[in-house]
């Protein structure tokens, strides 16, 4: 288990390094000069330069990249160009934002996608796992923004249950937050839950044809005991690749999502500074999102460490 | 002959459709596109305006039918990409199973993977520009490792085979197995996966010009369409509900194709689905 260890947190720390090259590279290429685009048209070119020097963009690039990673490392994120206030902020009221509606999603899609996945495994088939080979088939197909348009027209406007966006704040209490990332939540579970009662229902499927399932049933175990004791567990593993696969595409791939309801979430810090040129933060934000995909993979190959003892070796 | 899956029919009947209407649209359309009808705006479905009229009075199935084009141009350029790029290292790492060059192709491949897409692509489109050029560019690069690791994949279990034992027996080399022997029997693995990176390509465009990031106008894509239409869906559903449904159809088609012809194709896999 200690090798095991070992080499995976190796090959995560080789990844987070090329990661960070990568991002600081593809940033260093953008075209325009940071400092004249917050000063506007009409600044003076001593004006550009102290600030530039203010910012540290005067400097090598092998010393700003040092200069980024080491801040990362320490929790100093940079100082947001447009906003005026450490990225680090910014992130983390962001999160709080985007963390709940993540999870609030995959809650909703897990909820929904196991037992529903568990039925068409077990009715393999008949005409309910026909049923539930369609809807998901379809809901793979439906875009996530177009459902959320659809949810607001229907529960926001006509029915008036749920606002059509904007986000109140915790400070409004648990009720109301929960109540603003219900259909933004929805729309996203959507397809999420779809393509996850797919891959239950495989997985499922392909461990009931095992050997050992045979041997449970000759020893008069019925197929939901044979799935419950047996099968479950195994056709897990597949099932939490995709979850953490969903989890850190959820986080940043709401960006859309939180564009139609207007959430203060992270995807709308990183669209709103790329479209500002505020590159400090989209170099730290995305540098963390990946981190966050490296670290969910990571934590994913120790969950099946646990699930599947043999995988230890 | 092995019957065809219903799906298969199904998807390839509905896919033809989107294709056929798209090719139609270069010489015809029932309405022009470009021209503002003010009077006629927002009318719903009618003889005349089989899915009515958009909040500038253009005909939607007119539209619909131009913004196919866009759709199914940046998915299958993009595809293309993937696969032109994808599937010559997939086959390289293969051949070079365990090797360093294995090595860099599948971290590569990982760390591609690890970046979030959409990000990325909103931030090509928002540097170089938002157009349908740079969406493409944008869907290519992250089809990339997905034709990579197909190829790889299937290349491997291949190259334990006997017969590729034998024609290296026979002398000839790992780039000429892997282009005479390999590749012709993974076409179908990756015309299956193309068949998926193009319905998400659909997918992945419409959202990039829903966001603004995609063809500009006044070329017509089913992403705008519904970003133009979102304050109104309430008013004239209809201006919000064909252009999605456009996107769903389409993407439907493709996915039920793809795996119809995964199905027909392996037959092991017949019993596990």
């Amino acid at each position: 288990m200690a090798r095991y260890l070992a080499s995976r947190l190796v090959s995560l720390l080789v990844s987070l390094a090329v990661a960070s090259l990568v991002i600081f590279a593809v940033i260093e290429v953008i075209p325009g000069d940071t400092a004249a685009f917050m000063l506007g048209l009409n600044a003076q070119p001593d004006t550009v330069a102290a600030l530039r020097a203010e910012l540290g963009l005067d400097l090598p690039r092998s010393l700003r990249y040092l200069a980024w990673i080491g801040g990362m490392l320490t929790g100093d994120f940079g100082v947001s160009y447009t906003y005026r206030v450490p990225v680090a902020e910014l992130i983390s009221a962001r999160l709080q934002v985007s963390l709940p509606l993540t999870l609030y999603a995959l809650a909703l899609s897990t909820a929904i996608a196991i037992p529903v996945g568990l039925i068409a495994a077990a009715r393999r088939g008949r005409p309910a796992d026909y049923a539930i080979m369609g809807v998901t088939q379809l809901g793979i197909a439906v875009p996530n923004f177009w459902f959320a348009m659809l949810l607001v027209a229907l529960f926001a406007v006509t029915l008036r249950w749920f606002s059509a966006g904007g986000f109140p704040g915790w400070e409004a209490g648990l009720w109301a937050g929960l109540k603003a990332l219900t259909l933004p939540a929805v729309a996203l579970a959507l397809p999420q839950a779809s393509i996850l009662a797919r891959v239950m229902r495989s997985a499922l499927i392909e461990t009931l044809g095992q050997d050992y399932i045979r041997t449970a049933r000759a020893k008069g175990l019925t197929e939901a005991q044979a799935i419950r004791a047996h099968a479950f567990r195994n056709a897990l593993i597949p099932v939490m690749t995709i979850l953490g696969l969903q989890f850190s595409f959820l986080l940043a791939g709401a960006i859309i999502i939180e564009n139609v309801f207007f959430l203060p979430g992270l995807g709308r810090l990183i669209f709103q500074a790329i479209t500002q040129r505020d590159l400090i933060v989209v170099e730290s934000t995305v540098m963390l999102l990946v981190f966050a995909v490296i670290l969910v993979t990571f934590l994913v190959d120790l969950a099946y460490a646990a699930i599947d003892p043999r995988l230890r070796r | 002959m092995r019957r065809l899956p219903v799906q298969m029919t199904l998807g390839a009947a509905l896919s033809a459709v989107f294709v056929l209407a798209a090719l139609v649209s270069f010489v015809w359309t029932p309405y022009g596109v470009e021209g503002l009808a003010i009077a006629r705006r927002m009318a719903p479905p009618s003889l005349a305006h089989p899915l009515g009229t958009d909040h500038f009075g253009r005909d939607i199935l007119s539209m619909l039918m131009v913004g196919a084009r866009t759709s199914i141009a940046v998915a299958i350029v993009a595809v293309g990409i993937g696969m032109g790029l994808g599937v010559p290292l997939g086959l390289l790492a293969a051949a070079n199973r365990g090797g360093l060059i294995d090595e860099i192709v599948m971290r590569g491949n990982d760390l591609i993977f690890a970046f979030p897409s959409l990000v990325i692509a909103i931030l090509i489109t928002a540097i170089a520009g938002p157009s349908a050029f740079n969406a493409i560019l944008a869907i290519g690069i992250f089809n990339t490792p997905v034709f990579a690791r197909v190829a790889r994949g299937g290349a491997l279990s291949l190259w334990t085979l006997d017969y590729i034992l034998a024609a290296r027996v026979a002398g000839k080399g790992r780039l000429r197995i892997s282009l005479e022997h390999i590749l012709p029997n993974i076409l179908n693995l990756l015309i299956v996966q193309g068949t998926i990176q193009f319905s998400l390509g659909i997918l992945a465009e419409a959202g990039l010009s829903y966001v603004g990031l995609g063809a500009q106008p006044p070329t017509p894509s089913w992403g705008r369409m519904l970003a133009e239409s979102q304050t109104m869906v309430s008013l004239s559903p209809h201006i919000a509900i064909f252009p999605g449904l456009a996107i769903v159809l389409m993407v439907l088609g493709l996915n039920l194709l793809g795996d119809g012809l995964r199905d027909w194709t392996d037959p092991r896999l017949r019993r596990a689905r």
